[in-house]
């Protein structure tokens, strides 16, 4: 039967015969569950008993509770300081890397590791940099040149920051790699006709360079914006004592998500929270994406 | 972007274009700076390996280098049994999740790229429109599905979420673009069918583009944390990351021997890096400018 089949029919045959596994995959393991957690989002259920449907009961408790808008505000806190200082510092480094020949390929690589570590490794080698005296090497640095010293995880405003800083510092090589790329991508005529107008490398820099690398900038912004609103791995290890803590400074939704549903069993309302983690990324994309490309 | 773009400026990536002159004050100062701004960036790394080759006794003390260098607690760490099992475990997951992505993701891309047949737009969209949903949305389907089937606390369990992705599908689409379609029609001339023609004559030319998704998918997988957290209970189905984020947690673990764990979760990537640098980096610069 296949045999008589033309070239054109023959090509739909293996297309469908390769999408298949996939196809069913897609559908198994992402689309049907995605459809599930907006379902459950609607319903009650600890896991043990029945699943009863409640409506919009779950969002409404979740807009009601404090320890969410807390969350809300700690979530969009790693997010407004993540990704602009990770943006500035990363494009300066990548600014004056470019245009350094001696030891180039050396400096990259100092750069780059920490994007290759792991998380949780490094969140507990911050964690014990954050340590108060004896422990922490921090703490022991101020110590030994005689300034006070400071209280990092333990204070509920330098908690959050101090948790922030390792995640920055991870994402930083990564950023640096994709602005070079940015930057070698500019074409070299314009600097030569710039230079040749003789003007300051201040005004090349904000008339020429700035506005070329728009698409990797937009880019860097969105991708790292995603992350920060994600940030877990670095919150859990860092605070596994008191998940989140002190008070909640440090919490960000994804552990609210991970503690409503995993030390709680409360499913339905841990649905509701993943739901609104969804829309809040969703729409902090799109206005990435309206704003740096319009403007 | 296409990739005929995108090469000259990966291979340019490789070296600086700054002029070969002499260094003035200024650009030393440049220099000097980066240099010093690259060192404090390895600092933690290097605490970490430094720390984990101490003495009790010297482990709060600032200095970098240890006064008497030994391997105790690679030694204790690993007697205890449970790092082994743990990187065996992160091991294995890795490699076969890097394996099916590769073979999977580079299936699809290659379909969706070089055969034209009813449905295969909806089906792109389809698949790239699964990119917009955070895994944390799917964790507690995932976990249901789980329990259920009774894929708790097994490999299967830790692995299936991730044995294809919509950016690895996205990435190897991009570059199938660059494999010209007159190669395919010469080997369907010769009478290869199109596995074969897949297999032998499209992905020999996109190695690079594997490579980089290899990598990729290997680093995710080797330092993923939150699903191995959820779906293992047992102590040996943990991965590394899972492992370690509980020995740290128990009380009164001395913090060379976190150090040591952290460090052996950490090494195995570094060494990976330090031999496949150029790779690694033209992968980044692909996959970031293309994903």
């Amino acid at each position: 039967m296949y045999r008589n089949l033309t070239i054109r029919q023959k090509q739909i045959v293996w297309a469908w015969a390769f999408l298949a596994i996939p196809i069913l995959f897609y559908s198994i393991i992402r689309f049907y569950p995605t459809g599930n957690a907006i379902l459950i989002s609607f319903q009650e259920w600890n896991l043990l008993g029945d699943r009863t449907w409640t409506g919009f009961d779950n969002y409404q408790k979740l807009f009601a509770d404090p320890v969410f808008w807390k969350v809300f505000k700690n979530t969009f806190v790693y997010l407004l300081l993540g990704t602009p200082i990770s943006l500035v510092v990363s494009f300066v480094i990548a600014y004056h890397l470019d245009k350094t020949r001696f030891m180039h390929g050396f400096l990259r690589m100092l750069y780059f590791l920490p994007f290759m570590t792991s998380a949780v490794a490094m969140a507990w080698v911050w964690r014990w940099f954050y340590q108060p005296v004896p422990v922490g090497l921090f703490n022991n640095a101020l110590a030994s040149m005689g300034i006070p010293q400071f209280p990092f995880l333990q204070s509920t405003t330098w908690a959050l920051p101090s948790v922030l800083a390792p995640a920055i510092w991870a994402g930083l090589g990564f950023q640096v790699i994709i602005f070079m790329a940015g930057l070698r991508a500019i074409p070299r005529s314009y600097y030569e006709a710039a230079r040749i107008d003789g003007v300051s490398s201040w005004t090349v820099l904000w008339e020429i360079t700035l506005p070329l690398l728009k698409p990797t900038i937009v880019f860097i912004v969105v991708f790292s914006s995603i992350g920060f609103l994600r940030i877990f791995d670095h919150v859990f290890n860092m605070t596994t004592n008191n998940p989140g803590g002190p008070l909640n400074s440090t919490k960000p939704l994804v552990l609210m998500i991970y503690e409503t549903a995993f030390s709680a069993f409360d499913m339905g309302y841990a649905a509701a929270q993943t739901v609104v983690l969804f829309l809040v990324l969703l729409v902090v994309s799109l206005i990435q994406l309206r704003l740096l490309r319009d403007s | 972007m296409t990739a005929t773009d995108i090469r000259p400026t990966t291979d340019a990536l490789m070296k600086s274009q700054a002029p070969k002159k002499p260094m003035n004050t200024g650009q030393f100062i440049r220099w000097l700076l980066l240099f010093l701004g690259g060192i404090a960036m390895i600092m933690p790394i290097a605490y970490m390996i430094s720390t984990s080759l101490k003495w009790p006794h010297e482990v709060y003390n600032l200095k970098l280098i240890p006064d008497e260098p030994h391997l105790e607690n690679y030694t204790y760490v690993l007697e205890d049994g449970r790092f082994y099992w743990w990187f065996v475990n992160s091991m294995i997951i890795a490699v076969i999740t890097t394996v099916c992505n590769v073979i999977f993701d580079s299936l699809v891309g290659y379909t969706l790229c070089k055969f034209r047949f009813p449905g295969r737009y909806i089906v792109f969209i389809a698949i790239l429109s699964t990119l917009m949903i955070p895994t944390e949305m799917l964790v507690i389907p995932w976990y249901l599905m789980s329990q259920q089937f009774g894929w708790l606390d097994t490999y299967w369990g830790i692995m299936f979420p991730g044995l294809m992705t919509a950016f690895g599908t996205f990435l190897m689409k991009q570059f199938f673009e660059t494999v010209p379609d007159d190669f395919i029609e010469a080997a369907r001339i010769d009478g290869l069918n199109e596995l074969q023609i897949w297999w032998t004559v499209a992905m020999p030319l996109v190695k690079p583009a594997l490579a980089a998704l290899a990598i990729f998918v290997f680093l995710g997988n080797w330092t993923a944390f939150i699903w191995p957290l959820i779906v293992t209970n047992s102590v040996e189905m943990y991965t590394l990351p899972v492992g370690l984020s509980s020995f740290g947690d128990e009380a009164d673990v001395a913090w060379e021997l976190i150090m040591t764990g952290a460090a052996i979760s950490t090494i195995p990537t570094l060494i990976v890096f330090l031999i496949f640098q150029r790779y690694i980096i033209q992968g980044v610069v692909m996959a970031g400018l293309k994903g």
